[in-house]
């Protein structure tokens, strides 16, 4: 693998550019490997590459159905922050934001983390109070956020309108600085290089059509459209279709997956500076460094594997962007689109050891898994790595739903859905 | 947006005059004493989440109010039919 450095850049000049190697090679599949990753978004990449880099298994093979990073990781509003509720989400959400402060250097792959900051409008009394609830907990875990009156919001953000006259007055905010955007296609294409630099073995269309067990029950390996390959270990980050892969083992989940879409202006100079959420109008917006307008709210009412939905819920949720910010009004909305996401009766993701020996899952994580992307990846490896969980990611069992012990996160939704 | 059949109505009508209401034919525990842990589980929160057809309770809101049941492919997002409530799972 080629480093990329100021020097790469003139050297490469010098040979006017003809001369880039390719990002990683295009892998086929070996009869056997040491550990399997099923989904090539930024998870289950993310998860092959710290198996490599920090766990030392470095013969390891990620499977997908597509194309890589063609999932929810291509599909996302790219918005990171760790402003959650309890203690088990704060840890589990912080550490992936700790992952994201420093991933450039470590990937050698600029994934454009931009801590502009999150700033989540109150309107009314009970998001006062809801979010200064949030707000003390978080201080309370380590993780920053702070209250902001209506003039300090306008000032972090100016297009804001803070008049007393508006239909929903904004009374405060709560904002993470801390939180931010990045570039969802450069965070799969990085973990993509660094990994296979590291020996990981990264498969496409390559679908995963079934799980085979020995007589001990334990994993053997995977069934696929490009034959079986053999894997005393196999892990599945395959986010809305992870019900479908946990059927191949005899294993039903607490899942649903919704179509969940979002949209994009046409490219406008910068106006915007941070990420502005309305739990109580519905919807949330950022720019993009391509100028862009990224807008999201809530997901589709049924279960489904379309990866599309209505246009009433885009026009729900521009009526409420419009709302909170009218110079959206007479912009062109660019492209919309949608993905599955995976949720669960809590709202917290699944993440650790599944009744089957040797296979492991990361999933659930609904319409909010972006963010956690480097943590939930490294999580994943480490609970692979030492068939036991980390303690960060020790609460977030299958078995919290037998045993009552959920974590209830619903209130902590940028928006609800 | 769909078009959804509501079999009380007997009317061909837009999904925001209807409420989607979750997997169908989940019948309430008979003698919710007796369940164990696992039968809880398995009621409250385990779902089919099927790529295909799914068995899905719809409630025509903005209506005649009333449940029916639907069964919709989950690729295409086609409904196959509607039934009444209380009418064997089709």
């Amino acid at each position: 693998m080629m480093r990329y450095s100021a020097f790469s850049l003139f050297a490469q000049a010098l040979k006017k550019h003809q001369d880039w190697p390719e990002f990683w090679p295009d892998a086929a599949p070996k009869p056997a490997y040491d550990a399997i990753i099923v989904g090539a978004g930024g998870h289950g990449l993310g998860a092959a590459y710290y198996l490599a880099k920090k766990y030392g298994i470095r013969n390891v093979a990620v499977i997908e159905k597509g194309w890589l990073g063609g999932g929810n990781t291509g599909r996302n509003t790219t918005i990171i922050r760790s402003n959650y509720l309890y203690d088990e989400s704060a840890h589990l959400y912080d550490h992936a934001v700790k992952l994201w402060d420093g991933l450039s250097q470590d990937l050698n792959f600029n994934v454009m983390y931009s801590k502009r900051g999150v700033m989540m409008l109150a309107h009314n009394v009970h998001d006062i109070q809801s979010f200064k609830r949030h707000i003390h907990a978080n201080r309370l875990n380590g993780v920053d956020n702070e209250w902001l009156t209506p003039e300090q919001a306008k000032a972090y953000c100016p297009p804001l309108n803070i008049s007393p006259d508006a239909r929903y007055p904004v009374l405060g905010a709560a904002l993470q600085r801390r939180g931010g955007t990045a570039r969802h296609d450069s965070v799969a294409w990085g973990y993509a290089r660094a990994a296979s630099g590291l020996g990981v073995d990264i498969i496409q269309n390559c679908a995963v059509t079934g799980i085979r067990r020995g007589s001990d029950g334990a994993v053997q390996g995977v069934e696929t459209t490009r034959g079986y390959i053999a894997a005393k270990k196999v892990g599945v980050s395959a986010a809305g279709n992870t019900s479908v892969i946990m059927d191949m083992a005899g294993l039903r989940f607490p899942l649903e997956s919704y179509p969940l879409q979002a949209l994009v202006s046409e490219p406008v100079k910068p106006v915007f500076p941070c990420v502005v959420m309305s739990n109580t109008v519905h919807a949330y917006m950022s720019q993009s460094d391509k100028g862009e307008l990224v807008i999201g709210a809530g997901t589709d009412q049924y279960v489904s594997y379309s990866q599309r939905g209505a246009l009433h819920i885009i026009e729900h949720t521009l009526a409420a962007i419009t709302e909170i910010f009218p110079f959206t009004a007479r912009m062109r909305m660019l492209r919309s689109w949608g993905g599955i996401v995976d949720v669960t009766p809590d709202r917290s993701p699944i993440l650790g050891k599944t009744p089957v020996p040797g296979l492991y899952v990361n999933c659930g994580w609904g319409t909010g898994g972006f963010k956690a992307t480097p943590g939930a990846g490294d999580l994943l490896a480490y609970t692979m790595a030492h068939d036991a969980p980390h303690r960060i990611n020790a609460p977030f069992t299958l078995e919290r739903f037998r045993t009552g012990r959920l974590i209830d996160e619903a209130a902590a939704a940028a928006v609800a859905h | 947006m769909f078009l959804i059949h509501c079999p009380y109505c007997d009317e061909k009508r837009p999904e925001n005059e209807f409420a989607y209401a979750g997997e169908a034919h989940i019948a309430r525990p008979a003698d919710p004493s007796a369940l164990d842990d696992k039968d809880w589980e398995s009621y409250l929160y385990i779902r089919a989440n099927p790529r295909g057809r799914h068995h899905e309770r719809w409630r025509h809101i903005h209506g005649c109010g009333r449940f029916f049941n639907a069964v919709r492919d989950t690729v295409s997002d086609k409904f196959e039919s509607t039934y009444k409530a209380g009418e064997p799972r089709k």
